[in-house]
């Protein structure tokens, strides 16, 4: 694919070990602004890990990773602070924080990091809460009180609430019912995709990564090895991919039994 | 060799332990000094160590007290020396049982739930959440814990000081026959500066330990449940260590000439 812009995301030969378990060992992406690209692979081939070292989270062992066109592949979180606020994420398992209530988890990167006083702040977060379809109500509640949909819903409203540039969702569907799933994928597209936001996301959900990806790329043993436009997946014409698409415990991907 | 072997690692294991817990610790004081710090946060903390303390630091005082005087008239009475009871039981409260006890039950009540909650934290992506969100973790996580510890931990021990004289004073005025008016006086008048201020900062360096170890072992936890029961376990144990050497090395700074 000719890239006519630069990209807002640009990943070069990223590799990452933990001890002698190499997960990512190589990894080549260009996300476009506005773009929404997917990963897809099996569990454990590294995909948050690969999320968690753009977001500053852990730091890649080799390789670039580039922001904006800014080098980022060594600065830990900590210190990102200007690209950090480009960025917004929704956690595998929503990582809402439980001590505090649903409307200042939407609002904790307001407060925190903007310094916006709290009744603002507040104002804020309700307005965030309706766009992911939740009660002003529910604004009041305990994160723990909540449904998993309900969960996801406000850790995606708490993602998008500091109106970031770029936005990751690990697994947004999935543990969700099939409908439920497709609420969230609705909204994905909505808040995110329609707001011209870049996005990249992580899923096994295959109707999930045609739904809201333009591209969709395959991790497998550290690498991606195909990366294609979303319509293509089913005709890729590549074994591994075919093979995930229709999940078949038959085919080159041996599911890895022991670490 | 496969007994040097295991040797080396228990030995690398621990020295890795050791260099992990002083740069976490130095982490930490440094975000203390440098802002923005979180004063609604570090009043939350003061509230919980401080405040909910109270009760149990309280009741293991006065019990303490008491069986002190109860304990030492046995003993001084043999040599026709119960006068001295006062004085053995502000003393040993004030220089070593009410800091020593009173960190104990702060380490088992709030080291526990410090590692619980930040391992919980830790191990539900809640702190990698804070960085996302532009939030330093030590500074919203460990250093209010660490500075309400610090701070708090010498309050509690000053009521825990007067509490325990006071259980001393109802055991040797209402059970030992004492004229209170005498108890009182052998009481103040013994009493050096020295003696408090030992035991205030006792205090203040156990509270360090038991936030330390707390946030230290939460923060590190890894594993699900069965990780943050370990870090919970951890943060009591290693704590109570550190508060019984490091008694005996203040107290060896304070009073050994
Ligand atoms: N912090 C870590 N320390 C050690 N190993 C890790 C860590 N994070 C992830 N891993 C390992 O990396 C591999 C990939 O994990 P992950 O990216 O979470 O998989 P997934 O593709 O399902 O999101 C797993 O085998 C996991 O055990
Ligand atoms: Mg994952």
């Amino acid at each position: 694919m000719i890239m006519t812009t630069p990209p807002k995301i640009h990943l070069k030969d990223v590799r990452k070990a933990f001890g002698d378990k190499q997960v990512l060992s190589g990894v080549d992406l260009d996300i476009a602004p506005a773009e929404s690209v997917v990963i897809i692979g099996g569990s454990g081939t590294g995909k948050s890990v690969l999320i968690k070292c753009i977001l500053g989270i852990l730091t890649a062992d080799s390789g670039t990773i580039e922001v904006d066109g800014t080098d980022v592949t060594h600065t830990p979180a900590g210190s990102r602070v200007v690209v950090n606020k480009k960025f917004g994420m929704l956690f595998q398992s929503a990582a809402l924080f439980d001590s505090l209530p649903v409307w200042e988890n939407v609002a904790f990167g307001l407060i925190q990091g903007e310094q916006m006083n709290r009744d603002e702040a507040r104002h804020r977060a309700i307005e965030t809460l309706a766009k992911v379809g939740l009660a002003p109500e529910v604004g009041d509640l305990s994160p723990s009180e909540l449904s998993g949909g309900m969960q996801k819903r406000v850790g995606l409203a708490r993602a998008i609430a500091g109106n970031p540039e770029i936005v990751f969702f690990d697994e947004p569907t999935t543990g969700l019912d099939p409908i439920m799933a497709d609420v969230i994928n609705d909204l994905i597209i909505t808040c995110v995709k329609d707001k011209g936001i870049t996005a990249l996301s992580i899923t096994h959900d295959m109707h999930s990564a045609r739904k809201i990806g333009d591209r969709i790329a395959m991790i497998y043993e550290g690498r991606l090895i195909w990366v294609g436009k979303a319509k293509d997946v089913d005709t890729a014409g590549n074994a591994f991919v075919d093979q995930f698409v229709h999940g078949r415990a038959e085919g080159p991907i041996k599911m890895q039994l022991r670490r | 060799m496969n007994f040097l072997a295991l040797i080396g690692r228990v030995v690398l294991g621990f020295l890795g332990h050791i260099g992990r817990l002083t740069i976490f610790a130095g982490t930490a004081i440094s975000h203390c000094v440098r802002p923005p710090l979180y004063p609604r946060l570090i009043g939350q903390q003061m509230i919980d160590i401080g405040y909910y303390s109270l009760p149990v630091v309280g009741l293991t005082a006065i019990f303490s007290g008491m069986v002190l005087a109860l304990q030492s008239y046995t003993g001084f009475a043999r040599f026709s020396a119960e006068s001295a009871v006062a004085n053995v039981v502000v003393l040993s409260i004030t220089r070593e049982l009410g800091p020593v006890l009173a960190g104990l039950m702060v380490a088992g009540r709030i080291g526990a739930s410090m590692a619980a909650e930040i391992g919980t934290m830790r191990v539900t992506e809640q702190i990698d959440a804070l960085t996302t969100l532009s939030t330093n973790p030590f500074k919203y996580l460990v250093v209010p814990r660490l500075v309400a510890g610090v701070l708090m931990l010498p309050l509690l021990v000053l009521v825990a000081d007067i509490i325990g004289v006071f259980g001393g004073y109802l055991v040797g005025v209402y059970k030992l026959g004492f004229n209170a008016g005498v108890y009182i006086n052998s009481t103040v008048d013994f009493l050096e500066p020295l003696d408090v201020i030992s035991g205030l900062v006792k205090a203040s360096v156990f509270g360090f330990l038991i936030a330390l170890m707390g946030c230290y072992n939460g923060y590190y936890s890894k594993g699900g449940a069965q990780g943050v029961g370990a870090a919970t376990t951890n943060a009591v144990v290693s704590a109570s260590i550190l508060i019984l050497t490091s008694n005996y090395l203040i107290t060896e700074l304070f009073f050994a000439s």
